[in-house]
């Protein structure tokens, strides 16, 4: 077990090494001092903007422990707004500030326990690092990747190590089955015999997953994507309504307190 | 007796989390010696107000966060003792309903150890929206400043921070300073609307030169009373116009949203140890 000093996130300044432009995303691949060293599968990081004020946040894909740069860490960027725009436009060289890893890891089984991850769109991305793990600790790992359209699907070629089984959603049924994680869910929860469903992805995903796991007597953990604007802790412009654990109401901080937190206590109609 | 006055650096009121988030990235030195201001501490805890409560606009951010905190009790309890062991000087702000809620307040934390003193949030943005003890002429703030300074001891500052509004600074200032504040920090975060018309605050690099105008104005008119610069400080410079027209300190706020390192920096940048002639790091564009 790693002190919780050395899991402290930093602030560094990172550079673009590689990018690649894969259907309706961006992948970019950075250098980051200290942060794929202490990075856990559901972290993010946040990325400073020059000219903008608030931070963009971004799941981290994959870490690598060593290339030609040295260690990297892989994200995957939809441009939407102006700063994911700016992001996805920094050619190979360009000098990113970076703050990471941030919020909370998924946590993961004491056993070798069937698990279900869904993730949607380029929130899919946490889930693979997640896979491996899960991996590594004997789990049956069911991956279900999901998207509006091909464009926006996050190849599972790769997971298909790590996974025992994959399905691929398309809500047009541009590839793989057509469909919503909603119209799925519960079957695919049956299928794949799971003890614990992992999501991943806007909050109508992140619901129907928790729900899906909450019938079947599952535990769920969901990675919320609420607006961040700092996502550091700093602001307290990030609230998330729960159920504490010991059943009163409170409003967390996403950033911190998440992003990953126990599906059954999101008081989902507040959100 | 008088207090001591804090500086040249503070973190500015609800920007820097608890402290321990900001403690990362704090500098060698962790929040060792750091003037940290708190968020606003009201005495019933209060859950802060519906998403989204911050958005950015050219030049800034528009906030409602609505001073989310867990009620003085709590506030004792739990982040209070982790900030004095951390080694902060820790500075309290704190908001109310009422006079007596105040004095409520500035009574309870003089007796708490390690509370190095009080900032009184007379000039929230939106106080009406947030059921705040509503100042509309300088003489409801003095009358709060009076209360709370009856309540805590002469020894400890006890700073007022008000809106940065040039047309009632100065006047508010002067009536503030009679009525016992050690410094006046200017200021708030300007009143200002989300796009969809919501009521906040705008805070952030937009409004430095307006928080500058009314910090020249007051030094100005009372060059006696220590000021304290908070509004859109982010690098050396935006710090030293404050401190050149008068100011004694400066507080960041919004800046640590964008570089959560920024007050680490500037703390070694104005550190008066440090011969004035080493060149400085070089200072960031945003
Ligand atoms: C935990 C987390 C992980 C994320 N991971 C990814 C990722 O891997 N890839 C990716 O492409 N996007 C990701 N996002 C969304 C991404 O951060 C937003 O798209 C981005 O903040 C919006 O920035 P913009 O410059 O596109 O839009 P702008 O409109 O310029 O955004 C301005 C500000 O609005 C807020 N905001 C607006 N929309 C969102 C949103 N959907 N989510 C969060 N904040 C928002 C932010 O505070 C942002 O700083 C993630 C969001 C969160 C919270
Ligand atoms: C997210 C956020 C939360 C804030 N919370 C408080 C608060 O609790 N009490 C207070 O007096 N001021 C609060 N402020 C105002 C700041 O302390 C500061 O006065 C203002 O933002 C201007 O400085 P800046 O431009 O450096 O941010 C808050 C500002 C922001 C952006
Ligand atoms: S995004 Fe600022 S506290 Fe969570």
């Amino acid at each position: 077990m790693c002190m919780p000093e050395a899991r402290a996130p930093v602030h560094v300044d990172g550079e673009v090494v590689a990018s690649k432009r894969i259907g309706g995303y961006r992948h970019l691949t950075l250098t980051a001092p200290g942060v794929p060293e202490r990075f856990r599968a559901g972290n993010f990081v946040a990325v400073s903007v020059a000219g903008h004020v608030t931070r963009r946040t971004l799941w981290v894909h994959r870490v690598r422990a060593s290339s030609a740069f040295g260690p990297t860490l892989d994200v995957v960027v939809e441009a939407r707004g102006s700063g994911t725009a700016w992001l996805t436009a920094q050619p190979v060289g360009a000098k990113v500030a970076i703050t990471g890893p941030l919020g909370r890891a998924f946590a993961l089984p004491k056993e070798a326990v069937s698990c279900l991850l869904v993730g949607e769109g380029y929130a899919a991305a946490p889930l693979f690092p997640l896979a491996e793990r899960l991996r590594e600790r004997g789990c049956a790992v069911s991956l279900v990747v999901s998207a509006p359209d091909e464009a926006r699907l996050l190849s599972a070629l790769e997971a298909r190590r790590s996974a025992r089984s994959v399905t691929v959603l398309t809500a047009d049924g541009s590839v793989g089955q057509r469909g919503t994680v909603g119209d799925h869910v519960d079957d695919l929860v049956r299928r794949s015999e799971a003890d614990v469903v992992y999501a991943a992805g806007p909050s109508h995903v992140l619901r129907a997953a928790a729900g899906a796991a909450e019938r079947v007597g599952a535990w769920s953990q969901v990675a919320v994507e609420t607006s961040m604007p700092c996502g550091t802790g700093l602001c307290h412009g990030c609230p998330l309504p729960v159920v504490g654990e010991d059943g009163v109401d409170r409003v967390v901080r996403a950033c911190t307190e998440g992003p990953v937190v126990r599906g059954d206590r999101v008081r989902w109609d507040d959100l | 007796m008088s207090a001591w006055l804090p500086g040249p650096v503070l973190v500015a009121a609800g920007c820097g989390g608890t402290g321990r988030e900001l403690e990362p990235y704090a500098g060698p030195a962790g929040l060792e010696g750091l003037d940290f201001v708190t968020r606003s501490i009201t005495l019933d805890a209060r859950q802060g107000g519906p998403g989204p409560r911050l958005v950015e606009v050219p030049g800034g951010v528009v906030n409602a966060v609505g001073l989310p905190n867990p009620g003085l009790e709590h506030f004792l309890a739990t982040e209070l003792p982790w900030l004095v062991r951390a080694g902060a000087r820790v500075i309290v702000s704190i908001a109310g309903s009422t006079m007596g809620e105040y004095a409520d307040l500035a009574r309870r934390l003089s007796r708490a150890p390690g509370v190095a003193g009080l900032e009184v949030n007379v000039g929230a943005p939106d106080e009406v929206g947030l059921g705040l003890f509503e100042v509309r002429e300088p003489y409801h703030s003095a009358s709060v400043i009076a209360a709370v300074r009856r309540e805590f001891p002469a020894d400890r500052p006890v700073l007022a921070k008000l809106r940065p509004d040039v047309s009632r600074v100065v006047e508010g200032a002067r009536s503030c300073h009679e009525a016992g504040a050690t410094a006046i920090v200017i200021g708030n975060a300007v009143p200002a609307a989300f796009p969809d018309g919501r009521a906040g605050g705008l805070s952030g690099p937009a409004i430095a030169p307006i928080a500058l105008r009314c910090v020249a104005a007051v030094h100005q008119a009372l060059p006696d009373l220590p000021t304290i610069g908070c509004g859109g400080v982010r690098d050396l410079a935006s710090a030293r116009s404050y401190l050149t027209a008068g100011a004694t300190a400066v507080q960041v706020g919004t800046a640590l949203l964008h570089d959560p390192t920024t007050v680490a920096r500037l703390r070694a940048e104005l550190d008066p140890t440090r011969h004035p002639s080493t060149p400085t790091p070089s200072e960031e564009d945003a």
